[in-house]
């Protein structure tokens, strides 16, 4: 593979755009494809069930055998709230390679000091999701703070966006009324029904960093959906 | 999907960058209960220095030894690993599986 062609890669990668690169098995001769550009390559079909899937792989096409290297953008996580649960939530997160980021307006909360390992941004949501280039599909949303001011404009910018996964902090009786208040603001059931609340499996988590487990636990099983045994 | 492959092609780059010879090696084929899946890598530089897996360790070394001539001649090169086999001279897989890794130069 050419240097060039690796940095190609390396920098649709760095901009958060899907890619696949196609090499030939017996020349090694390789070309990238762009999500931008799929409609247009003769493998249009072949290449946009990657790009869905995600999925790497050998074919056969005209008895040239190919691989497709299918790079999807990594996979972030963005709290909402600099509280005790992300505190544990973000080396964690960082574990499983998240690219991590918190969130929280509230100066008090949101300080390197308590969270040495990954980005603080101490900004309201509609100023720092800005900031981190928007939300997308490889996003991850788990809002903290258990106030509707600072988590609801987050979870109306991941339901637009279409993040993977979104989770939000509050009991049943809490969730309710947030689904109310996302219903007035004009968002269908079927869409708000894709926010996972109570946040977390149900794994009877009481402490901090039992709650982070079940909320990543959760998370992985919706990156992972495909492959669940269950459904 | 998760980003620690890429970071490898990264690594790949900022080797090659850095005016060392660099092998990559893919897994691009899956059989049985293969422990790394397609889509894998490992880099290789001229020193024998890795970062990634393409098995957890299994055939590492031999993947590492095939790299070195990729480096020297530049031509690509497939490799198969199957069942652990006493009486073969190359690594196996002792989970059972069997996996094709092809390895080529960033040039």
């Amino acid at each position: 593979m050419d240097l060039s062609l690796l940095s190609a890669l390396n920098a649709e990668r760095a901009a958060r755009r899907a890619a696949i690169l196609v090499t030939d098995i017996a020349s090694g001769a390789a070309r990238l494809v762009r999500e931008a550009d799929v409609a247009a390559d003769p493998l249009a079909d072949e290449l946009a069930e990657r790009f869905r899937t995600g999925k790497s792989g050998a074919i056969e096409l005209d008895g040239q055998s190919l691989f497709l290297t299918v790079q999807m953008p990594p996979v972030r996580l963005v709290a909402i709230g600099a509280v005790h649960i992300s505190q544990a939530l973000a080396p964690m997160a960082k574990g499983l390679d998240l690219d991590v980021t918190v969130v929280d307006p509230r100066t008090a909360f949101a300080t390197p000091e308590r969270f040495p390992d990954v980005p603080v941004l101490a900004e309201w949501p509609s100023d720092a999701l800005p900031r981190l280039g928007g939300l997308d599909r490889y996003t991850a949303v788990a809002c903290l703070t258990h106030d509707p001011k600072i988590d609801d404009p987050a979870l109306e910018a991941a339901l637009r966006a279409e993040c993977f996964y979104i989770g939000a902090l509050g009991s049943r009786r809490t969730h309710a009324k947030r689904v109310e208040r996302l219903q007035a603001a004009g968002f269908e059931v079927a869409d708000i029904a894709r926010i996972h609340a109570p946040i977390g499996l149900d794994i009877g988590a009481v402490s901090p960093a039992e709650i982070a487990v079940s909320v990543l636990a959760e998370l992985v099983s919706e990156l992972r959906r495909d492959r669940r045994r269950t459904p | 999907m998760l980003s620690s492959d890429s970071d490898i092609l990264n690594e790949a780059e900022t080797w090659r960058r850095a005016g060392r010879e660099v092998a990559l090696a893919t897994v691009v084929e899956t059989w049985g209960s293969a422990p790394r899946p397609v889509g894998s890598h490992l880099v290789i530089d001229g020193e024998g220095n890795f970062l990634g897996s393409v098995s957890g360790g299994c055939v590492e070394g031999d993947v590492i030894t095939e790299a070195m001539d990729v480096i020297g001649d530049g031509k690509p090169r497939m490799l198969e690993f199957g069942v652990a086999d006493e009486t073969a001279w190359r690594a196996g897989l002792s989970c059972g599986g069997r996996i094709r890794v092809y390895v080529e130069k960033v040039a």
